[in-house]
C-alpha cells in the first residue's frame, strides 16, 4: 500500500508540476508580452505609457530576462498566493476569480454526487435485469447522453426551459443573493439554481457510469465466487449487493478520476451557454482579450484541483479495493 | 432457519433403500445467440447416504452443470428444462428441488444447509474483497441461528479440521493471501461447516499436488464417516474416482452412459465409451503420456450433438442399423450394473 | 530431407504469407459477419455514409452560395417544400414576405401559399465545380427557370440574421466538421499508434514513461487547456492556417485512447505464441510489428478510430461555438450554432437550432457505427 501511496503522491506532484508548465505556456503563447498587450489595452482607453515607464514595467515581470527565470518568478509569486493582474478587468487576478473558483469546485463535486446516485443504481438494474426493457431503455439513453455535447444539452435545456416553462435558466443566484454573503439562505438558492446545470453537466458522466457499471457487473456476475455466494443459500439480492456491486465499484471510482477533468472541462463551456458565476466565462473573456495572466492563473488553478480532485479518488480506491492495499500496484 | 439434523441417521442406515437424492432424465439447455447448447440431456443417478458417487467424464461432458442444476444456480443463458431431483433428506417426505421456486426460501435453506456445493476454481470461487471468515461466517449463520461470536468460533474450528494452520489468524485474511491448497480446504471447510447431507465436490483437488490431493481426500472420507454424508464427487481423474467412489457414473455428451459399483465399472465396463475411458487411464507400466490411444474423434460440441448413440461417430462397435437412428436407454448389465449402448439388448 | 536450404526457406516463407492472407481474409470476413448482427451499428454506418456523401457533393445539393447575404431578408422562417398542390403533383415552396413590423421595427415575415414557386429537381443555380473539376451550374433541388422572376428566393431552412441560406449553409459547415475530425482522427492515429507501439513493444522505463505522459495528459481538462492554444492564433491568419491548427489541436484530443488500446493489444500479442515464433525465427522487429502484429488488429485500431471521431467532431465544435476555433466567414457546425446562444434568439427563431441536428444525430451514428466495430472485432471485450 506503501508503494502504491508513494506512487500516487509522486505522480500528482509530477501532475501539479506540468500543469504550471502548461499554464506559463499558455501565458507566453500569444504574440508580443504581456506588457505589449497591457500598453495597447490602456491606449484603447487613451492612457499613453512612454517608453520608460514600459521599460520598468518589463523589469517587474521580469520580461528582460531568460524564460525559465520568469517561470520561477511566477511560481514564486503564485506560492505568496498572488496571481498576477488583469488589465481586462483592472484588477488582481486574486480578486477577479474570488468566489468563483469555489463555485466551480461546489458545482464539479455536486455533479459527481449526482453522477454516482444516478448511474450506480441504474447501472446493477440494468446488469440484474439485462436486456429487460429497463436496460435498454437506459442503454439508448446512455448512448444519447454520451454523444450529446454540453453546450448542446445546454442549449436543448434552455430552449425547452423557456418554452415550455416559461423559465429561464442561468446564473447560480436570485437576483437578492448574487452579491450577499453566505447563509442558509443563499446555500438553499445555489442549491436550487444548480439542479438543471447539474443535469446537464452530469448526463456524459452518468452515462458512462451506467455503461461502466453495468459491463462491470454482468462481468462479476459470471464469476465463480458469485456462484459459491449462491450456493451458500444467500437470497438474491443480497448476494448482488454483498459481491459484485461491491467489486463494480472499484471502476466506478477510477471511473470518477477519470471523468473528472471532463466534467471541469464541461462546466467551462456550461457555464458560459448558462451564464454562470464559475471561472468559466471569465476564462473565455481573459482569452478572447488576451489577458495572459488571469486565463494562465484560471488554467493553473483548475488543473490543479483536478490533480488533486483525481489524487483524493486514488485514495478511495485503496479503501474500497483491499487488493491495492497489498498488492501495492 | 433449519438446522440440520445430523445423529438420527445412523440407525436408519441399513434399513432405508430410498436414495437420499436422485436425479431423473436431468435436461439443462443453454440458449445462447449461436444456437441451444444441451449441456445436460437427460442424466440420471441416485446418491444414498454414507456413500460417494463418482462422475467422470471428458471436459464439456457438462459434470458441473448436472452439479449446479441440482442447486438451481445456473446461469443465464442456461435453464433447466425437465427432469426431476428429489431429496429426502432423513426419511422427511420427497421433494422435488426443480419444483421450488428458483431463489425462494425453501431451496435457498436447502443451499449450503442441507446440500453444499465445492467449486471446481478455488482461485476465483472466493470474493476477492471479503476477508475469508467474512464468507464463512455468512455461511454459518444463513443456516444457523448462531451469533456472529459463536459463528467464528464454529468457522475457526472447522479451519482447523481442514487443516489450516494458525485459523484464528487466517480469518481475517483474504483469498489471495492463501495457496491453492489452502483455498481448496477454506473451501471444503465452508462447505462443511453447516454439516450437510450431500456434499457436491466439482473436482476438488485438480489443482493440487498429489500429496495435498491425497490429505484432503482422506480428510472428505473421515468428514464422511462422521456425519454419514453423502458425497457426489466429480472429477475425470479416474484415479481419484478408483480410491473414493463407491458407485461411478460415467457421462458423455450431458448423458449419464454407465452407471454401477466402481468395482464392476472398473473391471468390466460395458459401454465402449466407458471401456475407452478407462484403457486411457494411465497404468504403472504403461508408457507415459500416451495419448488415449481407443477414443479416436473429437468430441463433438453439445450444441450439434450427433443423432441417436452420441457416442456413435467415435464408437469402435458402431452398427449401422441402429446407432445412428435411435437414442439408446439404460439398460441392467449386472449387478447394479447399467448401460446405455444397444450391444445389450435393443428394446 | 535433401532440398536446398534456401529453397527450403523460400517455400516456408511463401506458405507463411499464404496462410496469413488466408487467415486475414477469414478474420475480416467474421468480423464483417458479426457486424451485420449489429442492426443499430449497420444503420448508423449507412447515415455515416450519407453525411459523408453530402460532404463531397455539398456544393451540388445547396441552393444557394453559402455566403451570400441579404441584408433585408434576415431570420427568414424556412420555407418547406410542398410536393402536392391540391392533388396534383407540382412541386413547389410557398413565397414568403416580409415587413418591417412599425412599431418593434423587426421583420415580420408571412407566408404567402396562393403565390407559389415553383421547384424542380436538377435545376439551374450558382456556378460551380462538382467534385472540385467539373464546371457546371446544376443542383439537386432549385427554381424552376421558366417561372422564376428576379426576386424569388427559396430558403429551404431559413435564413440567419443576415439573410443567408441556413440549408446552404449547413451543408457546407457539414463539409468542414466532418472532414476537420476525419483529418484530426488520421493525427491522433498516427500519433496513438506510434507511443502506443512503442509503448506496448518495448515495455520497461519506456512504456512507464509514456504511460505517465498519457496519465499526466488525460488528468488535465482539456476544453479550457485548448481553449487557452486556440486563442493565441493570430487574428489575421487565414483560414486554411486555422482549420490546419484546429485539426492539429483537436488531434491532441484523442490520441491518448488510442495509445492506450494500442498498447494494451502489444502487450498481450506480445507473449503470443505466434510473434514469439516470429521473434525465435529471428524475423527483425520492424517486419515482427509491422507484418504481424498491426495487422491483427487493424480492426481494433479502426473501432477505435471510429470512436474517437465524434470527440474531435465535439472538440471543433465546442471550440468555435465558444469563437475560439474557426472564425467567421468559415463555417462549421460550431460557428452556425454560435448564433442560436441566446435563449430569445432560439425561442423567436427556433430554425437557427436546426445544426444541433446533425451534429447529434452524426455524433450518436459515429458511437453506435464504433461500438458495432468493436463489438465485432474483439466479441469478448465489453
Ligand atoms: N454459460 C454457458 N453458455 C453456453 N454454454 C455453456 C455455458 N456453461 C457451460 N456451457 C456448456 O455446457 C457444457 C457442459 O459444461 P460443464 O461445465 O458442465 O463441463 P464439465 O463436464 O464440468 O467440464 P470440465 O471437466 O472441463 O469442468 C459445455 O459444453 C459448455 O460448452
Ligand atoms: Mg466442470
Amino acid at each position: 500500500m506503501l508503494g502504491y501511496l508513494i506512487r500516487r503522491v509522486v505522480y500528482a506532484a509530477f501532475a501539479v508540476w506540468a500543469v504550471s508548465i502548461i499554464s506559463f505556456f499558455i501565458i507566453n503563447l500569444p504574440p508580443g508580452d504581456y506588457v505589449t498587450s497591457y500598453i495597447a489595452q490602456l491606449a484603447i482607453q487613451g492612457n499613453i505609457i512612454g517608453a520608460e515607464e514600459a521599460e520598468s514595467l518589463r523589469e517587474y515581470y521580469g520580461l528582460d530576462q531568460p524564460i525559465y527565470v520568469q517561470y520561477l518568478k511566477w511560481m514564486n509569486q503564485i506560492r505568496q498566493g498572488n496571481l498576477g493582474f488583469s488589465f481586462e478587468f483592472g484588477l488582481p487576478v486574486n480578486d477577479v476569480i474570488g468566489e468563483r473558483l469555489i463555485l466551480t469546485m461546489i458545482l464539479a463535486a455536486a455533479t459527481i454526487v449526482f453522477i454516482w446516485i444516478v448511474a450506480i443504481p441504474i447501472g446493477i438494474l440494468s446488469a440484474v435485469r439485462q436486456y429487460s426493457i429497463w436496460d435498454h431503455t437506459f442503454t439508448f439513453f446512455g448512448f444519447v447522453g454520451l454523444a450529446v455535447p454540453d453546450f448542446m444539452l445546454a442549449l436543448v435545456m434552455m430552449y425547452f426551459s423557456f418554452v415550455l416553462f416559461d423559465f429561464s435558466v442561468g446564473g447560480l443566484f436570485s437576483p437578492e443573493y448574487v452579491s450577499a454573503s453566505w447563509s442558509l439562505g443563499r446555500g438553499i438558492d445555489l442549491a436550487q439554481h444548480m439542479i438543471i446545470p447539474i443535469i446537464i453537466l452530469g448526463t456524459a458522466g452518468t452515462a458512462s457510469l451506467i455503461r461502466i457499471t453495468r459491463a462491470n457487473l454482468l462481468d462479476e456476475l459470471r464469476k465463480p465466487y458469485v456462484a459459491t455466494a449462491r450456493a451458500k443459500g444467500l437470497s438474491e439480492w443480497r448476494l448482488i449487493l454483498k459481491y459484485p456491486v461491491r467489486m463494480a465499484l472499484n471502476p466506478a471510482i477510477s471511473l470518477t478520476a477519470y471523468i473528472l477533468p471532463f466534467l471541469v472541462s464541461g462546466s467551462i463551456v456550461v457555464s458560459v451557454v448558462l451564464g454562470l458565476p464559475t471561472v468559466g466565462p471569465i476564462l473565455l473573456k481573459a482569452l478572447v482579450a488576451q489577458d495572459m495572466f488571469l486565463a494562465g492563473g484560471i488554467i493553473l488553478l483548475i488543473g490543479w484541483m483536478t490533480v488533486v480532485g483525481t489524487f483524493l479518488s486514488d485514495l478511495l480506491l485503496v479503501w474500497a479495493d483491499p487488493r491495492v492495499k497489498f498488492e501495492g500496484r | 432457519m433449519q438446522t440440520p439434523e445430523s445423529e438420527s441417521v445412523v440407525t436408519e442406515q441399513d434399513t432405508v433403500t430410498e436414495p437420499l437424492l436422485s436425479v431423473q432424465d436431468l435436461q439443462t439447455y443453454f440458449f445462447t445467440d449461436e444456437g441451444t447448447v444441451k449441456a445436460v440431456d437427460g442424466a440420471s443417478f441416485d446418491v444414498y447416504a454414507g456413500q460417494t458417487l463418482g462422475i467422470v467424464g471428458e471436459s464439456g461432458c457438462g459434470k458441473s452443470i448436472t452439479a449446479k442444476s441440482i442447486l438451481q444456480i445456473i446461469d443465464r443463458p442456461g435453464r433447466i428444462i425437465g427432469g426431476q431431483v428429489k431429496f429426502s433428506p432423513d426419511g422427511a417426505a420427497v421433494q422435488n428441488l426443480l419444483e421450488l421456486e428458483p431463489n425462494g426460501p425453501e431451496i435457498r435453506s436447502i443451499r449450503g444447509g442441507e446440500i453444499s456445493m465445492i467449486f471446481q476454481e478455488p482461485m476465483t470461487s472466493f470474493s476477492p474483497i471479503h476477508t475469508f471468515g467474512n464468507q464463512i461466517i455468512e455461511a454459518i449463520r444463513l443456516h444457523s441461528s448462531l451469533d456472529k461470536i459463536e459463528a467464528h468460533e464454529l468457522a475457526v474450528d472447522w479451519m482447523r479440521r481442514v487443516g489450516i494452520p494458525t485459523p484464528e489468524t487466517r480469518m481475517s485474511e483474504y483469498a489471495y493471501q492463501f495457496s491453492g491448497g489452502q483455498r481448496q480446504r477454506a473451501m471444503i471447510a465452508m462447505a462443511l461447516c453447516t454439516e450437510p447431507r450431500v456434499l457436491i465436490a466439482d473436482e476438488p483437488t485438480t489443482a493440487l499436488d498429489v500429496t495435498t490431493q491425497a490429505q484432503i481426500l482422506d480428510l472428505l472420507q473421515t468428514l464422511q464417516k462422521q456425519n454419514d454424508m453423502a458425497i457426489v464427487f466429480i472429477t475425470h481423474d479416474l484415479g481419484v474416482i478408483a480410491e473414493v467412489a463407491d458407485i461411478v457414473a460415467v457421462m458423455y455428451l450431458g448423458k449419464v452412459v454407465e452407471i454401477g459399483p466402481v468395482e464392476s465399472i472398473f473391471s468390466s465396463p460395458k459401454h465402449p465409451y466407458s471401456k475407452a475411458l478407462l484403457s486411457s487411464m494411465p497404468t504403472i507400466d504403461a508408457a507415459h503420456r500416451e495419448r488415449m490411444p481407443s477414443i479416436t474423434g473429437a468430441i463433438p460440441h453439445p450444441q450439434n450433438r450427433p443423432s441417436g448413440c452420441a457416442f456413435h461417430p467415435r464408437c469402435p462397435s458402431y452398427m449401422s442399423d441402429i446407432c445412428g437412428l435411435k437414442e439408446p436407454e439404460l439398460v441392467s448389465v449386472g449387478t447394479d450394473q447399467q448401460a446405455s449402448c444397444f450391444l445389450y439388448g435393443r428394446d | 530431407m535433401e532440398s536446398n536450404p534456401v529453397e527450403h526457406e523460400l517455400a516456408l516463407e511463401m506458405e507463411d504469407t499464404v496462410e496469413e492472407r488466408i487467415s486475414v481474409a477469414s478474420q475480416r470476413q467474421l468480423i464483417w459477419w458479426r457486424f451485420r448482427k449489429h442492426r443499430v451499428a449497420v444503420v448508423a454506418t449507412a447515415i455515416i455514409v450519407i453525411f459523408y456523401t453530402m460532404v463531397i457533393f455539398a456544393d451540388f445539393l445547396a441552393t444557394n452560395v453559402p455566403a451570400d447575404s441579404e441584408a433585408f431578408r434576415g431570420l427568414m422562417p424556412p420555407q418547406p417544400v410542398h410536393i402536392f398542390d391540391g392533388w396534383k403533383p407540382s412541386p413547389h415552396v410557398c413565397a414568403v414576405s416580409g415587413a418591417r413590423n412599425p412599431i418593434t421595427f423587426q421583420k415580420d415575415y408571412v407566408t404567402d401559399c396562393t403565390e407559389k414557386i415553383q421547384v424542380r429537381l436538377f435545376a439551374r443555380g450558382y456556378e460551380y465545380k462538382l467534385l472540385g473539376v467539373i464546371p457546371t451550374d446544376r443542383h439537386l433541388l432549385g427554381m424552376s427557370d421558366d417561372t422564376l422572376r428576379p426576386e424569388d428566393h427559396i430558403y429551404l431552412l431559413g435564413t440567419d440574421k443576415q439573410g443567408r441560406d441556413m440549408y446552404s449553409r449547413l451543408l457546407f459547415g457539414t463539409r468542414i466538421s466532418l472532414t476537420i475530425g476525419l483529418f484530426g482522427v488520421v493525427l491522433s492515429l498516427v500519433l496513438g499508434i506510434v507511443l502506443g507501439a512503442i509503448s506496448g513493444f518495448y515495455g520497461g522505463l519506456i512504456d512507464n514513461l509514456i504511460q505517465r505522459l498519457v496519465e499526466i495528459t488525460r488528468s488535465i481538462p482539456s476544453i479550457p487547456l485548448y481553449m487557452g492554444i486556440a486563442a493565441a492564433f493570430p487574428h489575421d491568419w487565414s483560414i486554411l492556417k486555422i482549420y490546419f491548427a484546429i485539426t492539429i489541436i483537436i488531434s491532441l484530443f484523442a490520441w491518448t485512447d488510442l495509445a492506450r488500446v494500442v498498447r494494451g493489444r502489444f502487450l498481450t500479442m506480445r507473449d503470443e505464441d505466434f510473434v514469439t515464433a516470429a521473434m525465435l525465427s529471428g524475423a527483425n522487429q520492424r517486419r515482427i510489428i509491422f507484418r504481424h502484429m498491426l495487422p491483427s488488429f487493424y480492426s481494433h485500431i479502426i473501432a477505435a478510430a471510429t470512436l474517437a471521431l465524434p470527440l474531435m467532431i465535439i472538440a471543433e465544435t465546442t471550440l468555435s461555438f465558444l469563437g475560439l476555433g474557426l472564425r467567421p466567414p468559415a463555417i462549421s457546425w460550431g460557428t452556425l450554432l454560435q448564433d442560436a446562444q441566446n435563449v430569445q434568439t432560439i425561442a423567436l427563431t427556433p430554425w437557427l437550432m436546426i445544426p444541433a441536428l446533425p451534429v447529434i444525430l452524426v455524433i450518436l451514428a459515429l458511437n453506435f457505427m464504433g461500438d458495432g466495430l468493436r463489438d465485432a472485432a474483439d466479441p469478448y471485450s465489453n
